[in-house]
């Protein structure tokens, strides 16, 4: 018999955090990821742990960086204008190397934009989140039942890599519904905390800052980090391929977009098209080398996203010119249909 | 030999790197004796501001941590509501918990956060190199009041104090100084009572010491000295704004 319940993609990725051992939640609230924060507010107490809504944005990722310090599974969600206002404490969080879960379901932009699904924080999460030279690890879902389970490897990575990780949806992901099942994972080893601080009870005191004023100690430190991120990049990367063996032409997406271009090349290969996807799964690590490799078979790429093109450049940097990269958007909060990606496609084959 | 004086043990080796007659140096020691003497040196995080304590990390010989400006509460917060048995503090100066953190600072007592802030109130902004603070005086020439501050202009200084004894949550609120011997015990003893809130769990414990900047103020540590008395105690007025009596 199926353990699967029906649930939103919202609450299922509230309920993969508790069961992940994720006692602390602080956030404020915004469309649409309400019903995280609002199942947080129902559940974690009950446990033990503790649901605080803050004042704000910044105060809630900066509650976050005192419970990851003081050794806390810890995780905060919200949508594109909150995450833009989290993005300072996320600097820090990564400079001081604390592990988190940020969850962002984006929604359009810029400014206020708009509430409908999109794309366009993908430059935000993956590259120019604030200021300094970090990364996160982000995580892009296209379905509730792959929402729980990357929760679930969310914390992990977190503590494996001492470094915030981000859960990037949108409101398709976060409303919709879907049956899942919370599948009993065991923990991987991971190191010890032994750097909290909780008082310095019998050991030597622990500090948790990012400034480093000596321009030595400042270098060494952001060449650590970026060993970290090159480790990601060889042990983190996360894709689907689907129908590629034979593809003639890859469409490249990833998320909400990614199951609307299934749809499409389901219809295209009905008409004799010889189309595969390749689905990032980890949009940072990028999985480049897969994409590298395809450049070698398929003759051009598509790219889909709900944006003016973010992730197409991450594309044609793995593609190094050895073939072409069409790029089809929709950045306005619509999900694009997938008679539309199939006019694209037939376009960019001619 | 009986040692009548000494380093407190919650501070560390490391020399201060604070200007001559800045009285942040006193209020560092001011804390430090207090955690010895309530002996909770091993069950205190404290956490150091923005501005020209962010080295504090580097004083207390205590688990620190360095926050981002004007967000101590909120990360205060965050390390309390994980280990609620702890002793958390902040220790900040004006720009940090009266402009840029305002919120956090409101929000923090205004949930009654069972934390202490310490609140170094110079009236300038000392790390950047003298600029007009929430807290300058009307008239006080800074960097960027270079005519003095001109309430017209810039508004007027924000009496934190004042604003956050109206909070339900913040259930000890004293201003204090550091300018004299006898106010230097007085702060000390208020500073001792906020911890005392915190470990009673009674509530948002706030301790703000007027200070001087003798460096940005364009004063010598003397002069300074005189100055704070003349001119920040009338707008700053001492003593216990809100208090919950005897706390053992």
């Amino acid at each position: 018999m199926s353990d699967k319940i029906l649930m939103k993609g919202n609450e299922a990725i509230a309920e993969a955090a508790i069961r992940a051992g994720c006692t602390h939640f602080f956030g404020y609230p915004i469309t649409p990821q309400n019903e995280l924060p609002a199942y947080m507010a129902e559940k974690l107490p009950e446990q033990g742990g503790v649901f605080l809504q803050a004042e704000s944005e910044v105060a809630a990722i900066n509650m976050v960086y005192g419970a990851s310090a003081a050794g806390a599974r810890v995780m905060t969600s919200s949508s594109s204008p909150g995450i833009s206002l989290k993005a300072e404490g996320i600097s820090y969080i990564a400079g001081a190397e604390l592990p988190c879960v940020i969850v962002n379901m984006v929604r359009a932009g810029p400014g206020l934009g708009g509430i409908g699904p999109s794309q366009s924080d993908y430059f935000q999460a993956t590259k120019g989140m604030a200021h300094g030279d970090f990364r996160l690890a982000v995580l892009a879902p296209d379905s509730v039942q792959e929402a729980v389970d990357l929760t679930r490897q969310a914390f992990d990575i977190a503590d494996k890599y001492r470094n915030p990780v981000m859960i990037l949806g949108d409101g398709v992901i976060g409303q919709m519904m879907e049956p899942v099942e919370f599948k009993e994972i065991d923990s991987p080893e991971l190191p010890e905390k032994d750097w909290i601080v909780d008082g310095a009870e019998g050991r030597e005191r622990n500090i948790i800052h990012s400034l480093r004023l000596k321009t030595e100690d400042l270098t060494e430190h952001n060449w650590k980090l970026a060993r970290k991120y090159e480790q990601m990049q060889e042990d983190e990367v996360r894709y689907e391929e689907k129908l590629m063996d034979d593809a003639e032409v890859a469409i490249v997406a990833y998320g909400t977009t990614a199951r609307v271009v299934k749809t499409a090349i389901k219809e295209a290969r009905a008409e004799g098209i010889k189309v595969g996807l390749i689905r990032p799964i980890s949009l940072f690590p990028f999985p480049k080398k897969v994409i590298k490799k395809a450049a070698q078979q398929v003759d051009c790429f598509l790219t889909v996203e709900m944006s003016t093109g973010q992730m197409v450049e991450d594309v044609r940097l793995a593609v190094n010119g050895e073939r072409s990269v069409a790029f089809y958007g929709s950045p306005g909060g619509a999900v694009p249909s997938p008679a539309e990606i199939l006019v694209k496609l037939k376009e960019v084959m001619e | 030999m009986e040692e009548l004086a000494g380093r407190p043990k919650s501070l560390t080796e490391q020399e201060f790197h604070y200007c001559p007659g800045c009285t942040h140096g006193i209020v560092h020691r001011l804390v430090a004796e207090v955690i010895d003497e309530l002996d909770i040196q091993e069950q205190t995080i404290g956490i150091a501001p923005v501005g020209c304590a962010v080295l504090a990390y580097d004083y207390f010989d205590l688990d620190m941590l360095e926050a981002a400006h004007g967000r101590p509460p909120a990360v205060a917060t965050g390390i309390k509501r994980v280990h609620p048995d702890k002793v958390v503090f902040t220790y900040q100066g004006d720009g940090d918990y009266a402009s840029i953190g305002t919120a956090e600072s409101v929000h923090a007592a205004s949930r009654g956060e069972r934390i202490t802030t310490v609140f170094i109130n110079n009236a300038i902004y000392g790390m950047t190199g003298g600029q007009m603070a929430p807290t300058t005086l009307e008239g006080q020439k800074a960097t960027t009041a270079p005519r003095g501050r001109d309430t017209k202009e810039a508004g007027f200084p924000l009496q934190m104090s004042e604003m956050l004894a109206t909070l339900e949550g913040a259930v000890y609120v004293a201003r204090v100084s550091v300018d004299t011997p006898q106010r230097i015990k007085q702060a000390k003893e208020a500073i001792k009572k906020a911890f005392k809130v915190q470990l009673k769990g009674l509530g948002y414990a706030l301790v703000e010491v007027l200070s001087t900047c003798p460096t940005n103020w364009g004063l010598s540590p003397q002069q300074a000295l005189d100055w704070l008395e003349d001119n920040m105690i009338p707008y700053y007025p001492l003593g216990e704004l809100k208090s919950v009596g005897e706390v053992e």
